[in-house]
């Protein structure tokens, strides 16, 4: 039977007896494979599974370890190798075929392998030349974890691991304070709901503590439902201790005594970390009855969603979690007074959670010192798109859109200009380039017409057109309507048939009205987030990008030669070669030709595929698309698509 | 009912025995459902079938048909040995206390777990439930009332209601739930052979006097008359030589139906009143063609004892007479003259010769109808009896003991037959197996039969099965249904085609003269 | 909290208690806000968005249904912002599904043809468009038209908060959206019982009453109350007439106790026997083996010489009444008097032991 922790002593013996891959190795040698999703996405799996045979195979004193996702994971898999005397070295896109090489370079041989060498860690005064440290390099300078900070670092499904990088002792701490100290300190730091609203989380729980109602409950929205955003998912699989003390912390505070994560199915390797670590927890006394030796008690219970993106919204989540359908009600009542089972609920997204023991121990003025006035603290985003550097990162607000996309995400990729980025998921504002030096803040996004959401950046590039990108948005966002109110079920769907029909430049004249007034009204009668903010891809693209909407309806053009009812393709007589080409790979057969006379597209024939545009050689580039209305004189907008 | 009906959502412990509610009373129900749903009542629902509620109830308590005394008395044990019951309410309000408990001494749940088949911890469950609950209310149908133990039954119930002192509050009370539009109604006018309108006794004398001198009449018959039971006995036995029938139809819905063909064909003369050429018509010598109720004007009185208005919406259907008209006429023609104008002057006589309506008019009654007693014409009626006081004093507990029912299965006939009603159709069909969308739900008669015993006869659902009882043979339907329990089956009684009363059996409660319908033993097999 | 709430609508000054909706407290001062998924009866959801209020220092406009005052809320209930939402929100509704008021059976019932009209909207501001879903034709009492849903879900709260039958709900997702059954079943395959709750609270004609289909609008029915036929609840209900004709049974919440508008299958659905073709239109008697038609004269005076010559030989006691639990008081009154006074026995009784 495992000794239950009843005292910090107890924390810290753990800490001194705990191996962790990042404490010098006595002897032998340290292996860490980052094993998120992203790591087994890119075979991290087989990956560690090579390192295992190969260092059987040598006889080697070696040890293992299973990491999260440090955030680089356009780098997966991540491989760090740690000798005694050496810096740690992490290999980045180490797939198993260069497993026996690192065995028998590096660990055998003491040479570093320079092909996939990302950067080195440091201990002591101890550098290698010619590789960077992480602060060097340009993707990790300018991040600031404290969410993050122990993702990559420990082994999730090890409570042990996290206790020995301090993890609980905040909770020790919080428990010898007062409900309303806890609580005060959380108010003080300035921290506000990562979730997307950013409602102050210490208010929160003092409405919470406050509020009438036995028992009181704790939930956590894992229900990371933005197409391409995956913070929570990270934090999760990388660090769910982080998230239960967060949790237990809140319950000590507000008086609660059941907690609920309610977290997507799709998420298995996050489900099931999480049963591990609440197993843990449980195990040691850390969750359970009279946790630390006091009169507390509090337990986590795992609710598994089904997929529904309106139920990220609190109060569909909650009519979730009590088996009914995942539908809105009007607030108020808020959960805070009328919850989950109509009982006082606490709920707090995954990231706030995970704030929660950092600021407890390092205190509120520590953490209030980070970021801006309005919003304090760090953020963590999912950057994608069309970015070379798509991963997880953590800054402190008020950090520049331009430095996220520039400085740590590497611009964009493959040497073409920036032209927006979204913010906060898909009911997110899309901004314009103009507005890359706003720092990223609750009140500057808000502002400008986007959100904070839950932390989601779609970075766009000039082929990108807007309207098209209006349009995606919605045709996500009116399938996921739940159906309750009218201008969300009703409203989002008219949006996008109006885009549409745009985008096939079918636009009326008075299109763009109709948008911003159906926009508007959505925007100011909608139940719930997600109808309230479903509008703000149209709005900021109507604000910012008015005249390639207008190019749609007025010249049924678009600029950004993607909607395919705007464009053609033609052959530049003057150019093309008659290699034959593109006529043989035409699938409808559309292109005619004679061998070494410049080949024609018949327009009636051709389905706007785009393959002839691929397969002309460069060197030729006699293939245009083209958008406008003149057929005669069509304007060359794009070539290259 | 004691209580009105809008009281049950102000319950906190609700107990339903021998009503199907959801299908016999379904708004009823909802109050139920409600009451639980939405108040968090809870809900001890009593009864053999898996019947509607018991998806709403917290505890369902399976007794073999029959058993109700026992297990009654064992909640009563329960209450008393736990020290549960309402002492004050004992001592102030109720005598006869001092027998119960000697009586009830037999009835252990773990002895009444083998005489009913309930479990005892859910006995024990209920008893606590029921006993700790600030209000509670208990409503039973003819589920309770249709046994040769009948008025046993309900004495058990009251007994149990006073022990606990949950009568005479809001959301409290023992409750029948009344099968009938205006069985209440038709009883409290003194169509019954031992009363004149509003329970005045017919024999005596005083009334008798008075109800004459009202009435215009030297003097009026003192013996009380025969029972519905007794009557069909009469003509068969040649007591009753002539039978006048207004709007009932016992050759469906009497018990053993071979017993009432051959009663009513030995009388020299019937006369039937009714809207359809019934089953029972059928055999007149006269009939009379008589209104519905939408051709004509008057009252009903419902279970919660509220008379309320029955208006004429159209012109009485071609050829037809509204009833009260007909009997005026033949009042007439019998040499007392009856020359009401309207209904309402019948209820102003109404009022006139009956306490407990005479403050009642069709002015009072208005859109909210009035609960009787209603004693004056400012009195504001009555919404839940014996507040403060019985009407009799004081409550007399009358301490019951159990005894079995006259037939139980045996070797030959192995199940136990239950009767009743289904949702689409109401009492003998005339006026529900007329309309379309209730047949289409329920065209045919449908016999409910468990899994286990459909499996032990090998019967499938829909085969057509033969169902014998030592009085007759019917053929109907199988369904076979988790809500039958195993050793029972049950067949509504709507069905002339399949007329389920021909196997019942007509032994009557000795007190109230009820037949005890709801429970005999039958067999069973597969059809052709 | 403070025992009373003081707020102003429209500019006028309100005094009421916590708790209290905006709505509630405008209808207090007879200010008209408009609704449509609301319904007395059923617990609000604030779904339709059609009552929604401008309150000084939210960022959106609020529905009055569901917000409860505040001690100094300042709530204007019609200005440009509220009604161009209003409007739009109508308009949304009216273009989803097939509202096409001239054949529908709702047509001068329909709330959302009123609210249209009271908003002055003669055009449609998008393109109608079919939900798509059949008609649920599968029974002979509901039907059930998913073009003329606005899934204002008052049907599903009346079947789970009134009748608690938990039949309906809300399916799929999205423009998509439907009120279903489990399954999606049709409702005669599914677990519903017919109490047409559903159909009493619907706003539009989405759900009517089948057999009542093109036997008259609803301005020329005559609705007369009464008392249901059937068991002894005695629920109220309004024989709804034409031409002397029951066509349909609606009920209200309004006639109070005991079904406050609740009825059951019976009751609503259960009236065809009126005008059956069954129905004795003549009385008969006994002629051969079977019955001949009669005048009531001879009718009656057959019965009462009957009556008469076997008391007179058997005595009074040889001749016996059932009277009936389906008659009316005055009926069973005047049957117990005959028989009592006319014929002189105390041989009355009917089914009450039944």
């Amino acid at each position: 039977m495992i000794k239950k922790i009843t005292t910090p002593d107890d924390l810290i013996r753990i800490k001194k007896q705990t191996r962790t891959f990042e404490k010098v190795p006595e002897k032998g040698v340290h292996v860490a494979v980052g094993m998120n999703t992203c790591g087994m996405a890119s075979g991290a799996k087989e990956t560690m599974a090579a390192f295992r045979e190969s260092l059987a195979y040598y006889d080697l004193d070696a040890k293992v370890f299973r990491t999260g996702c440090a955030g680089m994971c356009f780098y997966e898999p991540l491989v760090d190798v740690f000798l005694p005397g050496q810096p740690r070295i992490t290999y980045k896109g180490l797939s198993c075929d260069g497993v026996s090489r690192v065995v028998e370079d590096h660990i055998l041989g003491g040479q570093v392998v320079e092909n996939w060498v990302l950067a080195q860690t440091v201990v002591g005064d101890k550098r290698l030349p010619g590789i960077p440290t992480y602060d060097e390099i340009p993707y990790c300078r300018g991040q600031h974890k404290i969410v993050l900070a122990r993702c990559g670092h420990i082994d999730p499904e090890d409570i042990y691991q996290y206790i020995a990088m301090d993890g609980y002792a905040a909770s020790a701490k919080a428990l010898e304070m007062d409900p309303e100290q806890v609580i005060d300190t959380i108010r003080r730091s300035g921290l506000r709901g990562r979730g997307g609203a950013g409602f102050p989380t210490g208010l929160k729980w003092q409405f919470v503590r406050e509020a009438k109602g036995h028992p009181k409950y704790i939930i956590c929205n894992a229900d990371e439902g933005d197409p391409g955003a995956f913070m929570d998912r990270s934090i999760l699989e990388g660090d769910p201790h982080a998230v239960l003390e967060g949790m237990l912390i809140a319950a000590y505070a507000v008086g609660a005594t059941r907690g609920y994560i309610y977290v997507r199915a799709e998420y298995p390797l996050a489900v099931e970390r999480l049963r591990k670590a609440i197993q843990q927890a449980c195990d040691l006394g850390l969750l359970g009855p009279n946790i630390f030796g006091s009169d507390f008690s509090f337990d986590i219970r795992l609710k598994l969603g089904a997929g529904a993106f309106v139920c990220g919204e609190e109060t569909a989540l909650i009519a979730s979690i009590e088996g009914k359908r995942g539908m809105p009600h009007p607030r108020p009542p808020f959960p805070a007074q009328n919850g989950l089972w109509g009982k006082p609920t606490n709920i707090n997204n995954v990231e706030t959670y995970a704030n929660v023991a950092p600021i407890i121990s390092n205190g509120a003025e520590w953490y209030a010192a980070i970021g801006t006035p309005d919003s304090r603290g760090t953020k963590v985003f999912c950057v994608t798109g069309k970015i070379k550097h798509s991963g997880l990162i953590e800054v402190p607000m008020g950090t520049s859109l331009r430095k996220i996309v520039y400085d740590i995400g590497g611009g964009i990729t493959a040497g073409r200009a920036f032209k927006a980025v979204q913010t906060g998921g898909p009911s997110g504002g899309v901004l314009p380039e103009a507005l890359l030096d706003l720092g990223v803040g609750y009140k500057e996004l808000a502002e400008a017409g986007s959100i904070m959401g839950s932390g989601g950046m779609v970075v766009m590039d000039e082929n990108t057109c807007m309207a098209d990108v209006a349009r995606y948005f919605l045709s996500f966002t009116r399938s996921e309507s739940c159906g309750k109110c009218t201008p969300c079920r009703e409203g989002l769907t008219r949006l996008y048939e109006i885009l549409d029909r745009i985008c096939k430049g079918n636009g009326h004249a008075d299109d763009l009205d109709r948008l911003e007034s159906l926009a508007t009204t959505i925007k100011d009668t909608a139940l719930c987030g997600l109808g309230l903010s479903a509008p703000n891809p149209v709005l900021t693209v109507l604000k910012y990008f008015r005249e390639e909407i207008e190019a749609h309806i007025f010249e049924q053009r678009c600029p950004a030669g993607v909607c395919p009812d705007l464009v053609w393709y033609r052959i530049n007589a003057d150019r093309c070669s008659g290699c034959g080409q593109c006529r043989r790979a035409c699938p409808v057969e559309a292109i005619v030709g004679r061998p070494k006379v410049p080949h024609e597209i018949d327009r009636m024939k051709c389905v706007k595929c785009g393959t002839c545009l691929e397969v002309c050689p460069p060197r030729f580039h006699a293939v245009e698309c083209v958008s406008g209305q003149v057929a005669d004189e069509p304007q060359a907008v794009s070539s290259e698509r | 009912m004691t209580n009105a009906i809008s009281d049950i959502e102000q319950a906190e412990v609700i107990l339903v025995t021998g009503s199907n509610t959801t299908e016999m009373h379904p708004v009823i129900a909802a109050c139920i459902k409600r009451a639980v749903r939405r108040n968090h009542a809870r809900l001890i629902v009593v009864d053999p079938r898996k019947i509607g509620l018991t998806f709403y109830a917290e505890r369902w308590l399976r007794p073999r048909p029959g058993t109700d005394v026992a297990w009654i008395n064992s909640i009563m044990h329960v209450i008393l040995r736990d020290g549960l019951e309402n002492k004050p309410f004992i001592a102030e309000r109720t005598e006869g206390f001092d027998a119960l408990g000697p009586l009830l001494a037999a009835y252990s749940p773990e002895r009444v777990q083998k005489m009913t088949g309930i479990k005892s911890q859910d006995i024990e469950h209920a008893a606590h439930m029921y006993a700790r609950a600030s209000r509670a209310t208990i409503l039973y149908a003819m589920g309770i009332t249709q046994h040769t133990s009948g008025t046993d039954n309900v004495k058990a119930l009251a007994n149990l209601a006073m022990l606990c002192g949950h009568v005479g509050v809001p959301g409290a009370g023992v409750n029948p739930l009344r099968g009938q539009n205006n069985v209440q109604g038709a009883c409290d006018m003194g169509a019954l052979p031992d009363v004149f309108s509003g329970y005045q006794p017919v024999a005596d004398e005083v009334t008798r006097t008075r109800m004459a001198q009202a009435w215009g009449v030297e003097e009026l018959p003192q013996r009380p008359g025969k029972t519905l039971m007794e009557i069909m006995e009469g003509a068969g036995s040649g007591d009753i030589r002539a039978l006048f029938i207004m709007g009932e139809n016992p050759m469906l819905s009497d018990p053993d139906l071979h017993h009432v063909a051959s009663c009513l064909g030995h009388l020299e003369f019937l006369v039937v009143q009714d809207i359809f050429l019934t089953e029972t018509a059928k055999l007149a010598d006269v009939v009379l063609p008589g209104a519905s109720f939408a051709e004509k004007d008057g009252t009903f009185t419902n279970t919660e004892r509220r008379a309320q208005r029955v208006r004429q919406a159209i012109p009485p259907i071609q050829g037809c007479r509204p009833d009260w008209k007909i009997l005026c006429d033949l009042a007439s023609r019998l040499g007392v003259p009856m020359s009401y104008e309207t209904p309402r002057a019948v209820m102003d006589e109404i009022a006139s010769v009956t306490p407990s309506y005479a403050g009642i008019s069709y002015r009072r009654i208005g859109k909210k109808g009035i609960q009787w007693p209603c004693l004056a014409t400012d009195h504001p009626g009555t919404p839940y009896l014996h507040k403060g006081r019985f009407a009799r004093g004081k409550g007399r507990f009358h301490p019951v003991d159990y005894a079995p029912p006259p037939e139980v299965p045996d070797t030959d006939y192995p199940l136990y037959l239950s009767t009743g009603r289904v949702l689409y159709h109401w009492h003998t069909g005339t006026m529900t197996r007329r309309t379309r969308g209730l047949v289409e739900c329920a065209p045919e008669c449908e016999v409910e039969i468990s899994p286990k015993d459909a499996d032990i006869h090998d019967i499938r659902d829909g085969d057509p099965v033969q169902i014998t009882s030592r009085r007759g043979r019917i053929t109907a339907k199988a369904r076979i249904t988790e809500k039958a329990v195993p050793g029972m089956i049950f067949v509504p009684f709507h069905f002339a085609e399949a007329a389920v009363n021909e196997l019942t059996l007509r032994d009557v409660d000795p007190v109230a003269k009820i037949p005890g319908i709801k429970v005999c033993a039958v067999k069973l097999q597969k059809a052709g | 909290m403070a025992k009373t709430i003081s707020l102003t609508i429209n500019g006028k000054r309100i005094t009421t208690v916590p708790g209290t909706t905006i709505l509630m407290a405008a209808r207090q001062v007879g200010i008209r806000i408009p609704t449509l998924c609301y319904h007395p009866r059923l617990s609000a959801t604030g779904s339709c968005r059609v009552c929604m209020v401008e309150v000084r220092g939210r960022p959106t406009l609020m529905p009055s249904c569901t917000t409860t005052v505040e001690d100094g809320m300042e709530v204007v209930t019609a200005n440009d912002r509220v009604l161009e939402a209003r409007r739009l929100i109508v308009q949304l509704l009216l273009a989803s599904g097939n509202h096409n008021c001239l054949t529908c059976q709702s047509n001068g019932a329909c709330e959302l043809q009123k609210l249209a009209y009271d908003l002055g909207i003669e055009a449609l501001a998008f393109p109608a468009r079919s939900s798509g879903y059949p008609r649920d034709d599968s029974n002979a009492m509901i039907e059930r038209d998913p073009d003329k849903c606005i899934l204002c879900s008052r049907c599903v709260r009346a079947c789970q908060e009134v009748q608690v039958n938990e039949v309906l709900d809300f399916g799929y997702r999205g423009r998509r959206s439907k009120i279903v059954t489990a399954w999606d079943l049709p409702y005669a395959e599914s677990d519903c019982v017919f109490c047409g709750e559903c159909v009493s609270v619907c706003p539009t004609g989405a759900l009517t009453e089948k057999q009542a289909k093109f036997q008259g609008r609803p301005w020329e029915l005559k609705k007369v109350r009464t008392t249901c036929p059937y068991c002894g609840t005695g629920c109220q209900l309004d024989l709804n007439v034409r031409d002397g004709r029951v066509v349909k049974v609606t009920s209200d919440t309004l006639h109070g106790p005991p079904n406050y508008g609740s009825l059951c299958v019976k009751g609503r659905f259960g009236y065809d026997f009126i005008h059956h073709p069954d129905r004795l239109t003549a009385p008969l008697v006994r002629h051969k083996e079977g019955f001949r038609k009669a005048s009531w004269d001879e009718a009656l005076d057959l019965v009462a010489s009957r009556f008469s010559q076997i008391k007179q030989s058997y005595g009074a006691d040889a001749l016996a009444g059932l009277s009936s639990a389906r008659c009316t008081n005055e009926e069973n009154y005047l049957f117990q008097k005959l028989m009592r006074t006319a014929i002189g026995t105390n041989n009355i009784d009917h089914c009450a032991r039944l």
